[in-house]
């Protein structure tokens, strides 16, 4: 470490705690679970949520035990029985039956696990990153750069979510570059990251208003260093939080963008896709119940676990309502 | 607050510009032979006649001539012809139209007031049993995939009970519906039955509102119920709401007089923000329901990838969402004089 260092680093933990006192109060969280994570554990509703959660992980984890696959080099390809179109109730080999197209929908719904995750975690890391490059650098210059950047949100915003990601997708699926699954992603990432960015733009310039981004500055640090270094530590946690819970949001709509046509391909282990053959049988689903309601509910519970653990979230850190619980 | 509305205004036409750009961008990951489609008022029969089109509307040219062609060609309403609506976007949007906006008025009051009352009632039983039931109640719908819900209480309700269908309308309400001593006054089944005094129709058309109505409302409950609830807690600890019940007013009317009017101000947002939004979060209800209105087009447009329908529909909705919203925020500062919007 440079002097230049030793001397922003001093600083920095003098002015705000600094990284000492955050290496601190990790290693006191640690012994310590913090209040929230207490009251989380406490509360019977984000219980459930995160019990919720855990299990689909695990899941997910144990998705080649509990569901081998018959091509090792492509797992996600739901095995067919046959190819009659008409679903077959649940039995002894396919214990949730099968859907059209002999589809099993047991497979697809273990294996779908692990497509929920994978959507979900990969869109919202996209977002935040995105989110965070315009949030910082429209907080953090402010000027015609903030004017500019959030006038673009704006026009991001000024399409409903869904619709935007469905004309996205529909738009890049004349394309044969990419697969539906992909298309379908970066559909939902193009415009999910605004929500991001304006919420740490708003936190950023309450940060670097602060007292150690002025010290860093004086001490002749480069944009770019007082930055990651000293803004965006201080100010991603809420941003973090709020974007993590909605993992869930996320599988929902790619969820729906796979039932209109515009995510995975059938055949692909993926809930939203499996519950689309549904539409074809709707005079006669009370007979078929099955191809609707195995893929129905594992979705419904993943989406109701991130979002029972989001809703406790919100509560804990909404600062309107921090004196109305004793 | 008049400055406010004024720089919004001036505002206005720069977000419309990048709306335009954003969907133009868009269009520009199609190839010229798709976007022919632009031009065509009608499904080309010849095979050379693409060919003709690309080269004589210039489709290979750079993209910021077409851009230009294209923004004149939207400004003077040609949106391009959609294969899905076998007419122009422009006049298949219009055609469209009143089946949503229907659908949007007969959801809104379960949607916006029973939330309401769910949300007032959660606060006023903060913690409680009840408010406990209430959220995760609101917060299953919430989780729920609008299609997933759709179809179950379609399998319940249609395939199993047959109560109600799916559809618009009957088979035998329809050609009554199109036949030439019914009037079409406004294109809403509901209320053209009315005003053609055919209650028989106005009972088919409502059942077959129904199912669409409960599942717009159940999916949507949670957003309403939330910010009433912890608008209400917030105004529920309010001094003026404490003097209220010092001087000895009676709970209820310390509740429907004081407490509520201020707690809705920013219910009153969100209920616009949703109103909007249900033009367009009917995509997936209706293309479930089969009620064939803009989101069922939309989402059929989409599923064929027919890509000028969707985008020719999705500037139509950017630009009504962008006034929209701007109809909101005044409204907002309106209600609520603390609000100061710079």
């Amino acid at each position: 470490m440079t002097t230049f260092d030793e001397a922003e680093q001093a600083l920095e933990e003098e002015l705000a705690g600094g990284v000492g006192q955050r290496l601190r109060n990790l290693a006191h969280n640690v012994r310590h679970p913090p209040k929230v994570v207490q009251r989380m554990l406490k509360n019977p509703v984000s219980l459930t949520g995160i019990i919720l959660v855990a299990v689909f992980a695990l899941i997910a984890i144990l998705a080649p035990v509990l569901a081998p696959p018959e091509r090792l080099d492509e797992p996600y390809r739901i095995p067919r029985d046959g190819y009659l179109a008409e679903p077959k109730p649940p039995s002894a080999d396919h214990p949730f039956g099968t859907t059209e197209g002999q589809y099993d929908i047991y497979y697809g719904v273990i294996w779908g696990t692990r497509t929920a995750f994978r959507v979900g975690v990969l869109i919202t890391v996209a977002t935040i990153f995105i989110g965070v490059v315009v949030g910082t650098g429209s907080g953090y210059f402010g000027g015609w750069v903030d004017e500019t950047f959030m006038r673009v949100v704006e026009i991001f915003m000024g399409f409903p979510f869904l619709l935007a990601a469905m004309t996205l997708a529909a738009v890049l699926g004349t394309s044969p570059r990419f697969d539906r699954l992909t298309t379908g992603m970066i559909a939902l990432i193009a415009f999910g990251w605004t929500t991001y960015a304006r919420l740490l733009r708003g936190d950023i310039l309450s940060v670097k208003e602060r007292d150690f981004v002025m010290a860093a500055r004086t001490l002749g640090a480069s944009h770019f260093r007082i930055m990651t270094r000293h803004v965006i530590p201080n100010s991603i946690f809420p941003t973090l939080v709020v974007a993590s819970m909605d993992i869930g949001s996320y599988v929902l709509m790619f969820a729906a963008l796979s039932f209109l046509g515009l995510g995975a391909e059938p055949g692909y282990a993926d809930w939203g896709q499996l519950i689309s053959f549904a539409r074809n049988w709707m005079p006669s689903l009370a007979k078929y119940w099955y191809i609707l309601v195995y893929p129905g509910v594992a979705i419904l519970l993943f989406v109701l676990g991130w979002n029972l653990i989001g809703d406790a979230f919100r509560d804990i850190l909404d600062p309107k309502l921090a004196h109305a619980r004793r | 607050m008049l400055a406010y509305v004024i720089r919004r205004l001036l505002i206005l036409p720069i977000i419309l510009f990048g709306v335009t750009l954003l969907i133009f961008g868009m269009m520009s990951f199609v190839d010229p032979g798709q976007r022919a489609s632009l031009y065509v008022q009608a499904i080309p029969k010849g095979a050379g006649e693409l060919d003709e089109i690309i080269e004589k509307y210039g489709l290979d040219d750079p993209m910021y001539m077409q851009y230009f062609r294209w923004l004149n060609g939207v400004l003077h309403g040609d949106l391009g012809f959609s294969k899905t609506g076998k007419a122009p976007v422009l006049q298949t949007i219009k055609r469209f139209i009143p089946a949503s906006f229907e659908l949007a008025l007969w959801a809104a009051v379960p949607l916006i007031w029973v939330g309401i009352q769910l949300g007032v009632i959660s606060a006023l039983h903060h913690n409680k049993p009840i408010d406990q039931v209430l959220r995760v109640f609101a917060i299953v719908g919430w989780s729920f995939p609008t299609f997933v819900f759709g179809l179950l209480v379609l399998m319940i309700f249609y395939a199993k009970l047959d109560w109600f269908p799916a559809g618009r309308l009957s088979e035998w309400a329809n050609v009554v519906v199109l036949s030439a001593e019914f009037t079409r006054y406004t294109g809403m089944n509901t209320l053209d039955s009315l005003l053609n005094l055919r209650l028989d129709i106005f009972w088919d058309a409502l059942r077959h509102l129904v199912l669409p109505v409960i599942t717009l409302s159940y999916v949507s409950w949670a957003l309403i119920l939330r910010v009433t609830r912890s608008s209400m807690l917030e105004v529920l600890r309010a001094d003026y709401v404490t003097t209220a019940r010092a001087k000895g007013l009676r709970e209820g009317a310390v509740i429907d007089k004081h407490a509520k009017p201020n707690a809705l101000i920013p219910v009153a947002t969100v209920s616009g923000i949703v109103m909007i939004g249900l033009m367009s979060g009917v995509v997936i209800t209706e293309t479930v329901f089969n009620y064939r209105g803009l989101g069922w087009w939309v989402a059929h447009s989409a599923g064929v990838l027919d890509v000028i329908s969707v985008l020719g529909f999705s500037l139509f909705y950017g630009v009504l969402v962008v006034c929209g919203n701007l109809v909101v925020d005044v409204m907002y500062a309106y209600l609520d004089p603390r609000v100061r919007l710079e």
